[in-house]
């Protein structure tokens, strides 16, 4: 967001290689981010390491991001490479505040992909764009030598309209705002690993993969009682509020029972150890809004088809600061902390 | 989720948590060793420590297989995924754990081939469609995971797979928890009993705590209530002046425990004279290792391994943590030098070490003051 100002401290990074750990979306990867890519290109556009950037050209406020999208495999029950890019892309521009407008797309293919995957992929990527109402204004297509391009890998790049209701950023959350979550967390994270089919585990678990723009202009009515928005990806719902937290040194209480787990993840979460709290979503929101307007907000999620399991999660309180706390349903609570590496199936 | 809830019930806790208070014999303090990780975890994970009355201590064991595994193992390990032609397979916890040189995930970016398998199973598959290359099992774990090793090695045996082999690194329960009971600096009123461990070896090796130690053992299961269950049923020991051997667990842990499983590892395992852990030092007849009939699926027959024993780095207290003797909070370098993005230790690294645990789920705890006798 444009005016999330993070403390820049001096980052040490003392990693001589990268390892899988700095593209998890936790803590490595924002320290690398931080002490490798901001060392060298700080800008006031990029300093805030937003979602988007917002940039200002003659009067008008464009928000303005990009993406690279990895996926193994490139096919999962509810989506693939193609819909998950734009999707992404779209969320990244949604949740500045903005209305996407139009996207760029640059595949990298790999010798020998069939075509017919390719053509499935970018036939779900203009699905995806109608859906989306964008367009696909721009691209570019390379290919590599067998064995160099992990099949196929797909960059974008977007612009979006910011809409003049909102001012959004993490420096806008009060003490006593309410988060809310659009819907169920944990699906795509979960239907991604069991597409990989190494865990022999039977469950039908769809990506959430959507555009989620129109989960975010349903709120935009509220204003500047809407205070931050985020798609929760990468590192789940846990990441994302740490995120905030660390930027407006509040502390966001989570109420473990009013967390929209379904019950298939719940229970592949359950298995293998890992929390569903930091699963990935593609089409998730996370809303904070101004306590007063909080139900209001809530019926304006349900409102829409996406919204239907929006639930009000938590609050933001002063103390202790840059903190996620959990009440658990069990009486006792517990810190939320940032994915630390990738999340592990546990050993026994 | 069916079998799941009925065991996180906040409702039933409640009740719980009231009859231990009750049940507190006036006037002690307690200190309870929670042997396994995987319970430590659940204690933070739920803040089951917050729930329990004044003067009763959770301790944190030694019970975390990927924490014991000591500097020089890990050294071994890197060396033999550096082997030519090796594919190195493990579970995915062990690989952040550091080396005197590094961790597998650096020994990966410099080139090894290191993969992260679910079970040693999947390890053996990856020889039979990789014939070509020679796969190594980096097989850890006390008594839960070594059957599953045993049973691998008894499958690649039948299948004659000659490109596998497995680097021992399997533990026993028992010899540890004689050398923290009999180690002078910690006074340990009860145990809580490890849940996974006993379904395989089944509650009678615990006998001797209870007989020789005169120490009530509770074995207790994960979940929540399991927990806070166990703790009720060790109280009552304590206040009626009790020790003995009780099963919280029973509806996984038998008695005997599970023959076959033992059968599995006795046919393919033996006894190590001796086995260094990390914090708690060279134990005799601690560390399993695969027996003569095996030598071909042996990775430390097949392969120069160094061996040697690394002492753990100056600043670490894991020893400590391992033994109980010191709380994570209490490291000198807790939370600033080791975290769990650049851990100095293996109980921070570890999703069931004490560290790691105590860093995700307790930060917002005021420090407690130890129990010191």
């Amino acid at each position: 967001m444009s005016n999330e100002r993070r403390p820049r401290r001096k980052s040490r990074f003392h990693d001589e290689r990268i390892t899988l750990v700095h593209g998890a979306g936790g803590k490595a990867s924002r320290n690398l981010v931080e002490a490798v890519f901001l060392e060298e290109l700080a800008n006031p556009l990029l300093d805030p390491l937003g979602d988007s950037a917002l940039i200002e050209v003659g009067g008008t406020k464009l928000a303005f991001t990009t993406d690279a999208h990895v996926v193994q495999p490139l096919f999962f029950s509810g989506g693939d490479i193609g819909s998950l890019a734009v999707n992404g892309t779209v969320n990244d521009i949604a949740v500045a505040g903005a209305r996407p407008i139009a996207l760029s797309a640059a595949f990298v293919l790999e010798e020998g992909l069939p075509v017919a995957d390719l053509r499935r992929v970018v036939a779900s990527m203009a699905e995806a764009a109608r859906q989306a109402g964008v367009v696909i204004a721009a691209g570019d297509t390379k290919v590599v030598e067998r064995g160099r391009g992990d099949g196929l890998t797909v960059t974008t790049a977007a612009i979006g309209l910011v809409d003049d209701r909102v001012e959004l950023g993490a420096e806008k959350v009060r003490a006593g705002d309410k988060v809310l979550v659009s819907g169920s967390l944990g699906d795509h994270g979960m239907a991604v690993m069991i597409a990989r089919g190494n865990l022999e585990l039977e469950v039908e678990i769809s990506s959430d993969s959507a555009s989620v723009f129109p989960l975010a202009e349903s709120l935009f009515a509220l204003g500047a009682d809407l205070r931050w928005l985020r798609d929760p990806t990468r590192g789940g719902l846990a990441t994302t509020l740490n995120e905030l937290t660390e930027a407006s040194g509040l502390c966001a209480v989570l109420e473990e029972k009013a967390l929209p787990v379904h019950e298939q993840v719940a229970a592949a979460c359950e298995i293998l150890g890992l929390d569903p709290l930091y699963v990935a979503n593609e089409g998730k929101l996370i809303a904070v809004v101004a306590a007063d307007r909080a139900e209001e907000a809530l019926a304006l999620l349900r409102a829409q088809p996406l919204g239907a399991e929006a639930v009000i999660v938590g609050e933001i309180e002063p103390e202790p600061a840059g903190l996620v706390l959990l009440q658990t349903a069990f009486g006792g609570s517990r810190v939320v902390d940032m994915l630390t590496g990738d999340p592990l199936p546990r050993i026994c | 989720m069916r079998y799941i809830d009925e065991f996180r019930s906040g409702e039933i806790a409640r009740a719980l948590t009231s009859e231990l208070a009750d049940a507190m014999p006036p006037g002690r303090e307690l200190a309870l060793m929670e042997v396994c990780g995987g319970h430590t975890h659940a204690i933070y994970k739920h803040g089951i420590d917050e729930l329990l009355p004044p003067g009763l201590e959770l301790v944190h064991g030694p019970g975390c297989p990927v924490c014991v595994i000591p500097v020089g193992r890990v050294d071994d390990a890197v060396s033999l995924a550096l082997e030519p032609n090796v594919i190195f397979t493990t579970f995915g916890d062990m690989m952040r754990v550091p080396g005197s040189k590094g961790s597998l995930l650096d020994a990966r970016s410099r080139g090894a081939d290191v993969r992260m398998v679910y079970s040693p199973l999947d390890a053996l598959e990856l020889a039979r469609a990789n014939p070509e290359r020679e796969v190594v099992f980096f097989a850890i774990g006390f008594e839960t995971t070594t059957p599953s090793t045993a049973i691998t090695l008894l499958q690649a045996r039948a299948q004659g797979v000659q490109n596998f082999t497995v680097f021992c690194n399997h533990v026993t329960i028992a010899p540890p928890l004689k050398a923290i009971l009999d180690a002078p600096e910690l006074r340990l009123d009860g145990l809580i009993a490890p849940g996974h461990v006993s379904a395989v070896i089944g509650s009678r090796p615990y006998d001797f705590i209870a007989s020789e130690y005169a120490r009530p053992v509770v074995v207790a299961g994960f979940e929540p209530l399991d927990i806070l269950q166990s703790v009720l049923m060790l109280v009552r020991q304590l206040a009626a002046g009790r020790a003995e051997v009780e099963n919280q667990y029973t509806r996984v842990v038998r008695e005997q425990g599970n023959p076959r499983a033992l059968e599995a590892i006795e046919q393919t395992m033996e006894l190590r004279d001796s086995f260094e852990w990390r914090g708690l030092g060279s134990i005799p007849k601690s560390g399993l290792r695969l027996r003569e009939e095996f030598a071909d699926w042996d990775a430390e027959r097949r392969y120069e391994v160094p061996g040697i024993s690394v002492p753990d780095h100056k600043a670490c207290q894991c020893g400590q943590v391992l033994r109980g003797l010191v709380k994570p909070w209490e490291c000198k370098v807790f939370g600033t030098a080791c975290t769990p993005e650049r851990p100095i230790g293996t109980c921070m690294v570890s999703s069931e070490g004490a560290c790691a645990a105590y860093y995700h789920y307790g930060r917002n705890r005021p420090k407690r003051v130890k129990i010191q006798t």
